[in-house]
């Protein structure tokens, strides 16, 4: 009797452990597509993953509203920029934000217009300026239209 | 029947029950729960288009609410510069969130390198994040099943399941996870699953001006990114581990590590 009885308690002790583990894991915790090496886990969480909300929301989303900018920007050579790069992420404006960012930042342009001479990239191919002797202090927005990719006439 | 018999019968069968099970769930058959339209999700980087302008490391920051001045990104822009003899210099300045907006290479500790044109051999950007492997070592180190493999080849993770221990930070070959600063679980580049699922670009391929970021369905025949990658010369990152990555580049180089 003396071998059974901790073999009873390990049992039970396996028992509990199967009872819990049963209340604790989710139905849908199992296996799944991907196959057991990469596909155990809980379903729903693909779900929560969609459910994500959106905030970039692509320029086709303005043009309604900001056509003027929308044409500005279409016919210039910015037009391979998203309206978002410059002013931030859409959400659900006007709604929520009610305005959109506007940073007249020399740092935003320079992003793409510092020039770097690096071949085998498209980068050097930007017609750039070096920030420490094209007009510093003065932003560049002051004398450039950024909608139009324009030089100050 | 004997009392023993029964015994006896009972537990066979039991034991048959469990053991099936138990089998069930290791070689349980995939095929007919392949979704209709098959999709495996790949990425496409060409690293001559890449301007450095670092909008999709901006862009995936805010679309995927990692804080903005936080150190750490889904996806971040390398630049490497080669001088004329063989010297190597490559840097990532805040990931690149604010782009590349001085030639100065970014040593460390506070130190830059200023590299004369007339040296360059060649330099380039390259774009990182998640290559969603075929075969995901994160995945198979996580004791909790937090991490996995989506039918469509997207590596997610589980918030509410993630302990935070970290095996799968020190399983990724390429560095691509981290612990979320806020939510301080593991983190990591999922393709913007809640956008591609939706029909829309990931919020990184949106934002890039200049395409050198594309994303496309490997199943799909007439998709203009498998095609690239089915009959161009592409490449990938650390296939040596045998992880089968599937983000793909073009003009990659010796020198990116
Ligand atoms: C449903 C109409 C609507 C849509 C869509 C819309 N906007 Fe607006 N936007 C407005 C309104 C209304 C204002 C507030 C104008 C004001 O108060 O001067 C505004 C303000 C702005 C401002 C600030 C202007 C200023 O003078 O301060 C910017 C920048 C802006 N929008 C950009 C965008 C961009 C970029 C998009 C697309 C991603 C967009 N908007 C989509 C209606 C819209
Ligand atoms: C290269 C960066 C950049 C891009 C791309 C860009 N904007 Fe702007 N936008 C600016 C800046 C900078 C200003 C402020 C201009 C000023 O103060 O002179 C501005 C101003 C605005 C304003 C305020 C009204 C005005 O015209 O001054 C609106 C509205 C606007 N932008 C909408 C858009 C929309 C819509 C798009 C996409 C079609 C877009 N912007 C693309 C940088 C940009
Ligand atoms: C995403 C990268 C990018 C950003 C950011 C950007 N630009 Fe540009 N810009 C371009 C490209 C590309 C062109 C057209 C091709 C070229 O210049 O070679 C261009 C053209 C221009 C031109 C015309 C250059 C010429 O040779 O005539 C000016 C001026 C200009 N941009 C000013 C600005 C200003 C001001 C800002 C900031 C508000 C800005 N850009 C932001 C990419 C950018
Ligand atoms: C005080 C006005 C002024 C300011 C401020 C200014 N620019 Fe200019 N920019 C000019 C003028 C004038 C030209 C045309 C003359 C030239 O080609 O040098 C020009 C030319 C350019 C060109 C075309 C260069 C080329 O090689 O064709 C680019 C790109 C440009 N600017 C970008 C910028 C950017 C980016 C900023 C901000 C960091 C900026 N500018 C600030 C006046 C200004």
């Amino acid at each position: 009797m003396h071998v059974f009885r901790p073999l009873i308690v390990v049992l039970a002790l396996a028992g509990t452990i199967l009872i819990v583990r049963n209340f604790i894991v989710p139905s849908d915790f199992g296996v799944h597509e991907s196959g057991y090496m990469y596909g155990w886990y809980r379903k729903s969480n693909e779900g929560e993953w969609k459910a994500v909300k959106v905030k970039y929301q692509g320029k086709e989303y303005c043009q309604d509203c900001h056509a003027e900018s929308d044409q500005q920007v279409r016919s210039s050579r910015h037009n391979l920029i998203e309206c978002e790069n410059c002013h931030g992420p859409a959400l659900e404006h006007p709604s929520n934000p009610a305005k959109l960012a506007i940073d007249r930042g020399r740092e935003l342009c320079l992003r793409c217009h510092t020039h770097l001479a690096y071949p085998t990239s498209k980068r050097s191919e930007i017609s750039g300026i070096d920030a420490e002797s094209h007009n510093p202090g003065g932003d560049c927005v002051g004398c450039h239209n950024p909608h139009q990719a324009s030089k100050p006439h | 029947m004997t009392r023993r018999d029964f015994f006896k019968h009972t537990l066979k069968g039991l034991g048959g029950i469990v053991l099936a099970q138990g089998l069930g769930e290791i070689f349980r058959p995939v095929a007919g729960q392949a979704s209709l339209k098959p999709v495996r999700w790949v990425f496409l980087v060409d690293t001559y288009k890449c301007i450095g302008c670092g909008f999709c490391v901006k862009a995936c920051k805010l679309e995927n609410e990692i804080p903005f001045e936080a150190n750490v990104s889904r996806t971040w822009v390398e630049r490497y510069v080669v001088t004329k003899e063989r010297k190597v210099f490559a840097d990532t300045p805040k990931e690149a969130r604010n782009g590349f907006t001085t030639g100065k290479v970014d040593l460390g500790m506070g130190r830059y390198r200023d590299i004369k044109n007339n040296e360059i051999e060649k330099a380039f950007f390259v774009p990182k994040l998640c290559n969603q492997c075929d075969k995901p070592p994160c995945v198979q180190v996580c004791p909790v099943g937090a991490t996995y493999k989506t039918g469509d080849g997207i590596t997610l993770v589980d918030r509410e399941w993630c302990i935070g221990c970290g095996y799968c930070i020190m399983a990724c070959p390429y560095g691509m996870r981290f612990i979320h600063p806020v939510i301080h679980v593991a983190e990591k580049c999922n393709f913007c699953y809640h956008r591609i699922t939706q029909g829309k670009k990931p919020a990184c391929v949106l934002a890039c001006p200049v395409s050198a970021r594309r994303i496309g369905n490997l199943k799909d025949a007439v998709d203009p990114v498998s095609k690239v990658i089915l009959t161009q010369r592409v490449e990938t990152h650390k296939g040596e581990y045998g992880t089968k990555p599937q983000v793909y580049y073009i003009g990659l180089s010796v020198e990116v590590r």
